[in-house]
């Protein structure tokens, strides 16, 4: 009985066994579910699953089926950023068992009962379950903000190198909590239209009622919140490689008031857009939107600056070709900022771009359109979120040399790939017309499929590699189980 | 300490053998992504030959669809129509529209000007809503002739065909021209609840106007695998009217396709114009997907939208009309 109990106790109740399950079970979803549709349809590869695992699937519920595909992959990805806050910060041993427990049953209830309920005809039982999962996520949120407390004078700080006030009130701390109590909100505020909405036939995909000139605050309280949910996980993943990488200094003295400030903004735009605030909800939402990305901005200049400094001290007067090789030595502490540079490119710039010219361009050409540049857009952020958490996972693996290397680039190269066609893909209007378009679409298509094609296979020889290695009486599970982040932070 | 720098930097780059794997891989990756870039250049043969099929469906036939209730959007929410109508059996084709430009261009109810079939528009309500076009009271596109997959040409005198798609639904053709087209004949576009009435039938809430599931052979949308498709060069191509009749093309077996009033094309080949107009939104929907569209936008109740003024590959329409 002990080799199951042991193991069980590294994958639930450690940091890294309970980050594991996570990415291993997105990772499963994500490759079953991502054969339904887009090219795997169209290679017939769909309608194989959809035989081999007998899946049922009502056309008029497909909105519903993607409705709850989204939500049980978005809640495993907020347990692993839960993992990762409750291992980095300090908190009561009791919050952090709480939060854990709850939100590790919360997201596999979510994923396994939503997604056969979802996928496998309606069994209400499953239904009530997945509904029970998201609600002991919420609880967890509930938690998670007492337990981040930052007024609690346990966590002031007294290293003057961070963000904090005289009397040493952390606003690193501050920025974490305030994301997570603008996320517990921001959760109800999609509560409150899913009830609503969820009978399953009611149900719409945003991008779908975009152009309706009128509609009505439960619609908008739904486009509001997927919005906001993707950008606060977007938030937190940016504060939590931060601490990671142990950002300090002026910059960090700067960025948190920040990224306080702007998750706030953001959060008021957003849920004013089903008050009578709506017509300028846009532009709140703008203001708020600017201190967060100038926030992540200045993690990027800190981090880069660290990175090079580090990996030049030992040479007097390094060039700038020996900062550049110093920069990029480690792909996994250098990817999560490229990576956030790069989203300039796929998400924010295209969706500045998309605001900017909306009458002028986009809003001349079928919603269909409109709807594949939105749909690749937001697909875009979310798998960008996902590489840097995989990039901090790479580290907490303690991969080390060849490996390191490989791991990163890999990442790096074949997310950026697929990340870029996408991107082009959706603005391929600009330049070219539909009737011609094929050879280039197929092109864009073998890149993206190429690109995150291989990023499985690489999780797939990660997941294999970690399986194999739970066997092992000594394996690096066993060495991993008393593992927290905080003890791992870049000194 | 020149050579100090320089031994660090050979250094840096070399502590970094680690590097040359990363080079390595960019170096595949690049070499890849250029034989990618180089293929997605290809040109497409706009004229490329196609099939010539008779589908021996009448394309003059009209359907009377019984006033009474149907089972209305994605919902299916019950819904009265409480008139008779009609609608054409087929989309409305090249052939008949060419028609239509040379009766109305004699009569001087259109004209041309710089390589554009104009005609007028009698305008909509403006009424300032965000993102909101004013369409004024004027001479608005009809259809293009230069651009180079209109099926339309004009030799200065009179309109004609191009190719073999005299039976192929008419394309390239804006909301204006749609509206155009059917005033002339003393029809109108269809409203989106007549549309959708006449896709789905009266009995019950079925997807698609044959039924519940898709087959590739049901409807001509991207990737279907129709005999008029070449996914490595121009992608999809229009089929002729009424094509998936349950007839067998060469090897090609189709299914009988056609909605419970005998309506064909009402998923797939060309989304269709209908006629709405709705206050403060210039748009005006498109129903039925297309030819370029996956599956999912051949339900009955998925809208598509966009200006009047816009026409493309992938758009006709059909007419409906008072008995």
């Amino acid at each position: 009985m002990q080799f199951p109990k042991d193991r069980f106790n590294y994958l639930f109740k450690s940091t890294k066994g309970l980050i594991l399950v996570a990415i291993a079970m997105i990772a499963m979803e994500t490759a079953i579910f991502g054969m339904l549709s887009g090219p795997m349809a169209e290679y017939g590869v769909r309608d194989i699953v959809v035989r081999a695992l007998k899946m049922d699937l009502v056309q008029a519920e497909r909105e519903g089926r993607i409705i709850i595909l989204y939500h049980s992959i978005a809640m495993a990805v907020v347990a692993i950023e839960t993992y990762m806050i409750t291992s980095l910060l300090k908190m009561k041993e009791f919050y952090k068992t709480a939060v854990r427990v709850l939100i590790t049953v919360g997201y596999l209830f979510a994923m396994i009962f939503g997604m056969g309920f979802a996928y496998w005809g309606h069994n209400w039982a499953f239904h009530g379950l997945y509904i029970a999962g998201l609600s002991l996520i919420f609880f967890a949120g509930v938690l998670l903000c007492i337990a981040l407390w930052p007024w609690n004078r346990e966590y002031y700080l007294t290293d003057k190198n961070y963000a904090r006030t005289k009397k040493g009130f952390d606003l690193e701390r501050a920025a974490f909590f305030t994301t997570a109590l603008t996320t517990v909100l921001s959760a109800l505020f999609g509560a409150v239209p899913g009830s609503f909405f969820g009978n399953g036939f009611e149900t719409f995909l945003a991008e779908n009622i975009i152009r309706l000139p009128e509609k009505t605050p439960m619609e908008y309280s739904v486009i509001g919140h997927l919005h906001i949910m993707l950008a606060l996980i977007a938030i937190m993943i940016t504060l939590i490689i931060g601490r990671w990488l142990n950002f300090r200094g002026i910059l960090h003295k700067i960025a948190m008031p920040l990224m306080i400030l702007g998750c706030i903004v953001l959060n008021l735009g957003v849920w004013g857009v089903v008050t009578p605030l709506e017509p300028v909800a846009h532009m709140i939402i703008y203001v708020g939107a600017t201190p967060s990305m100038l926030a992540a901005l200045f993690l990027l200049i800190w981090s880069w600056g660290d990175l090079a400094r580090a990996g030049t001290a030992h040479i007097q007067k390094p060039t700038f070709f020996h900062k550049l090789a110093a920069l990029v030595r480690d792909p996994l502490k250098f990817g999560p900022t490229w990576q956030m540079l790069f989203m300039n490119f796929t998400t924010s710039g295209i969706g500045i771009f998309m605001a900017v010219k909306l009458d002028e361009i986009f809003r001349l050409w079928p919603a269909r359109e409109e709807r594949i540049e939105l749909t690749g857009h937001w697909h875009a952020l979310s798998a960008i979120i996902a590489t840097i958490i995989l990039f901090y996972y790479g580290d907490m693996l303690g991969l080390k040399g060849k490996i390191r290397q490989l791991y990163g680039w890999c990442i790096i190269f074949f997310s950026d790939i697929a990340l870029a066609a996408v991107t082009v893909f959706e603005m391929k209007r600009l330049f070219i017309g539909q009737a011609v378009q094929q050879p280039l679409v197929n092109s864009l298509m073998y890149a993206i499929d190429f690109g995150l094609g291989m990023l499985l296979v690489l999780l797939a020889v990660v997941m294999i590699w970690r399986l194999i290695d739970l066997f092992k009486k000594k394996g690096r599970w066993a060495e991993e189980t008393g593992h927290e982040l905080s003890e791992e932070v870049a000194k | 300490m020149k050579r100090t720098n320089d031994v660090s930097l050979r250094g840096a780059f070399c502590a970094t053998k680690q590097s040359l794997i990363a080079r390595r891989l960019l170096r595949a990756i690049a070499l890849a992504m250029t034989l990618l870039l180089i293929a997605s250049c290809a040109p497409v043969d706009l004229n490329a030959p196609i099939y010539d099929y008779d589908t021996r469906v009448d394309i003059n036939a009209w359907a009377t669809i019984p006033a009474g209730m149907f089972l209305a959007g994605q919902a299916a929410e019950p819904t009265m129509i409480d008139f008779d109508y009609e609608m054409m059996v087929t989309d409305v084709t090249v052939g008949q529209y060419v028609g239509y430009l040379n009766f109305a261009l004699a009569l001087g109810d259109i004209k041309i000007e710089e390589g554009k079939v104009l005609g007028y528009y009698p305008g909509d309500e403006f009424r300032g809503a965000k993102h909101e076009l004013e369409i004024k009271a004027g001479d608005y596109i009809l259809i293009p002739l230069d651009d180079p997959i209109s099926r339309i040409t004009y030799d200065g005198s009179q309109f004609q065909i191009n190719f073999s798609y005299a039976n192929h639904p008419m394309t390239n053709v804006s909301w204006f021209g749609a509206r155009a087209y059917c005033q002339f004949y003393g029809s109108r576009l269809p409203s989106e609840l007549e549309w959708e009435k006449a896709a789905r039938g009266a009995a019950d809430d079925r997807p698609f106007p044959w039924g519940y599931e898709i087959a590739r052979n049901n409807a001509n949308f991207y990737a279907s695998r129709d005999p008029f498709e070449n996914m490595s060069s121009y992608g999809s191509r229009t089929t002729p009217v009424g094509f998936y009749n349950g007839r067998t093309y060469n090897d090609y077996a189709t299914l009988d396709s056609a909605s419970p009033y005998g309506l064909y094309d009402m998923a797939g080949n060309v989304w269709q114009w209908v006629g709405d107009v709705l206050p403060k939104f210039s748009d005006r929907f498109m129903h039925g997907g297309s030819k370029d569209t996956y599956d999912m936008d051949l339900r009955i109740w998925v809208r598509n939208s966009a200006p009047p003024f816009y026409y493309g590959p992938d758009v006709g329409f059909r007419c409906a009309r008072n008995p």
